[in-house]
């Protein structure tokens, strides 16, 4: 392990910080889902893959795609604290010629595996990659898929689910950012996704679930993914929605919604003194 | 016409007769046999779609999603991003009808090249009736960025539209057809995609069509020699990107223009013609295909005569034009 969990926690709050500027600055994007992932996005990029910042393209590379693409900037956030790209571009985020879309597309931005938005797509094109891997006698290469939970609502990741555990893809690992939340409300309000763990081990997955504001779980989920080899593996992170950010954690109102200036000050104000646990360096 | 080896005599009862999707089939496969990166998905329509075919020679690059489009285009994007050349099948009613989205985000936006196959187009799939006759699809993938459309107008020309788009590193669109459809074009008649083709030489109007049609289109030529009027027939099997200097070029030479397809007009190559030439060469023009209505069961003649997609149809459309 190159980072100690305490080191990557540190980098969690400088992501969740990024977000918060890129956010306030955008004048437009999700927060909280984004924030939620922090943890997450920070082991994955940190931890977790093998790829090199330097070369995007690697052949040897895993592969990451974000199917709910609406959470784009936590990850222009880690690819830029990896080294893809200079901190300062986070700052274009959603305007006229940035390669920081409002929705990632992979034409414009080297690492970024596929364009996605729209919701329900991801899954599939992983299990497609996982084919061609197959095809072309490539192992040990993983494909990891980022989730919404509201995300599930559609029927093209249940299409998705079939495929990949008919074809036994195990190489694909799937993170379902459990927040409970989207834009209409709690998400067992809105359609109901539980029993999600029965739901995914009954269309043939195994599934690990796991605290996703804990990066050590991270880690542990996706190293005891990997050794799976009869099934493909489902991660339920559960996160908590605006994680880090007293005022925006749980409420669903967030989903959507960029922090206004006065509201961006407070949460960079309560991330830099990790919840008023210590002084802040920036004060 | 001649060194378009098209056939001699188009008028001909014997003339030979085979479903346009059996020259995707041999398309397909020879692909396959040419780049071993060409691989194939279908959802539950294997042998209607001639797949079968590439499935029985590369069943290890073949992959059966099942009765579920939304994946089947989803995978082929999946699969391109990893250097392949997916060809995705299915009737045109639900591929390109049922996922046009994901097209359009994971295929078009993301640039893969995802080839889109859709059969059983257009009023001649016959008794399955309106909900499986595709007369959309041609303006559902003409509105894409990135998207390269096809529409062959017989098996041979279908067969080397299919071996074109592997080689070609663009989205596509290829529409097929269900019955037998009279073969007009031979091996050595050219295609190039984005190239349309004057399949006959005339003067007094241009008759363009697409898919199907084209074999109305230069049978109706043939019958209007006979009341002296001398017809133009413009074969556009590629609807985008359109040959834009061959139908200008034709157009004002003839200064009358009829189109002629198995679908809608709105949207259609209809309305891809008049889209041109209202712009950068105005033309009378008269739009034959499907006026905005949906299609109903029969047999597909009656079906053709029904909705006034026949040669007999442009003949009479052409009487009206020249008057």
């Amino acid at each position: 392990m190159a980072h100690s969990i305490e080191e990557l926690e540190l980098k969690a709050v400088q992501i969740r910080e990024d977000i918060i500027t890129m956010l306030e600055h955008a004048g437009s994007g999700h927060s909280a889902g984004t924030l939620g992932l922090a943890d997450v996005f920070t082991a994955l990029y940190f931890d977790i893959l093998k790829h090199d910042p330097k070369n995007p393209d690697w052949e040897e590379r895993d592969l990451l795609l974000l199917s709910n693409g609406h959470c784009a900037p936590v990850r222009y956030a880690a690819m830029a604290r990896a080294g893809y790209f200079n901190v300062s571009e986070l700052k274009t985020l959603r305007q006229l010629g940035s390669r920081l879309q409002g929705h990632p597309e992979r034409t414009k931005l080297p690492g970024m595996e596929t364009t996605s938005g729209p919701l329900g797509c991801g899954l599939s094109q992983a299990a497609g990659m996982a084919l061609a891997m197959r095809m072309n006698d490539i192992h040990h290469r993983w494909i990891y898929v980022v989730m919404g939970d509201g995300e599930l609502d559609e029927g093209n990741i249940w299409e998705a689910a079939m495929l990949t555990a008919k074809y036994n893809l195990n190489n694909v690992i799937g993170i379902i950012d459990r927040n409970n939340i989207q834009i209409d409300g709690p998400t067992e309000a809105v359609m109901p996704l539980d029993d999600l763990k029965a739901k995914w081990v009954s269309f043939g997955w195994h599934v690990i679930e796991i605290d996703g504001n804990n990066i050590e779980s991270v880690i542990d989920a996706c190293a005891m993914a990997r050794a799976v080899v009869d099934k493909p593996v489902m991660i339920i992170a559960h996160t908590i929605p605006g994680k880090g950010v007293d005022f925006m954690e749980y409420d669903f109102h967030w989903h959507g919604s960029p922090p206004n200036a006065e509201q961006a000050k407070k949460a960079l104000q309560e991330l830099r003194t990790l919840q008023g646990k210590i002084r802040s360096e920036h004060e | 016409m001649n060194n378009l080896n098209l056939v001699k005599d188009v008028l001909s009862k014997e003339i030979a007769k085979e479903p346009i999707r059996k020259g995707f089939g041999r398309g397909l496969l020879n692909a396959g046999k040419i780049n071993t990166n060409v691989v194939a998905a279908c959802a539950d329509l294997t042998e209607s779609t001639q797949m079968s075919l590439f499935k029985a020679e590369f069943p290890e690059r073949f992959v059966e999603v099942g009765v579920a489009e939304q994946n089947l285009v989803t995978v082929g994007a999946g699969l391109a991003a990893m250097g392949k050349i997916p060809f995705v099948s299915s009737y045109a009613a639900f591929s390109p009808g049922r996922n046009w989205e994901q097209i359009r985000t994971t295929v078009c936006l993301n640039d893969q090249p995802v080839k889109i196959v859709g059969s059983h187009a257009g009023v001649s799939v016959g008794p399955d009736g309106a909900t499986h006759q595709m007369l959309e699809d041609i303006a559902l993938m003409r509105v894409l960025p990135n998207m390269v459309v096809i529409a062959p107008c017989d098996s041979l020309e279908a067969e080397r539209a299919t071996l074109a788009i592997a080689q070609d590193q663009r989205p596509a669109y290829i529409r097929l057809a269900r019955e037998a459809t009279p073969i007009v074009t031979s091996q050595k008649t050219p295609f190039e995609i984005g190239k349309a083709y004057i399949y006959k030489e005339g003067t007094d109007l241009t008759i363009i069509s697409t898919g199907t049609m084209t074999y109305q289109a230069l049978a109706a030529a043939e019958k209007l020699k006979k009341d002296g009027i001398n017809a133009e027939v413009v074969h556009v099997p590629t609807i985008k990107p359109l040959d834009e200097k061959t139908i200008i070029k034709s157009a004002k030479k003839t200064r009358k223009v009829i189109t002629v397809e198995e679908g809608q007009v709105i949207g259609g190559l209809g309305g891809a013609i008049a889209e041109l030439l209202s712009e950068k060469q105005p033309t009378k023009i008269i739009r034959m295909g499907m006026q905005d209505r949906f299609g109903e069961s029969g047999k597909p003649e009656q079906l053709l005569e029904h909705f006034g997609l026949t040669a007999k149809h442009i003949v009479l459309q052409a009487h009206h034009i020249t008057m």
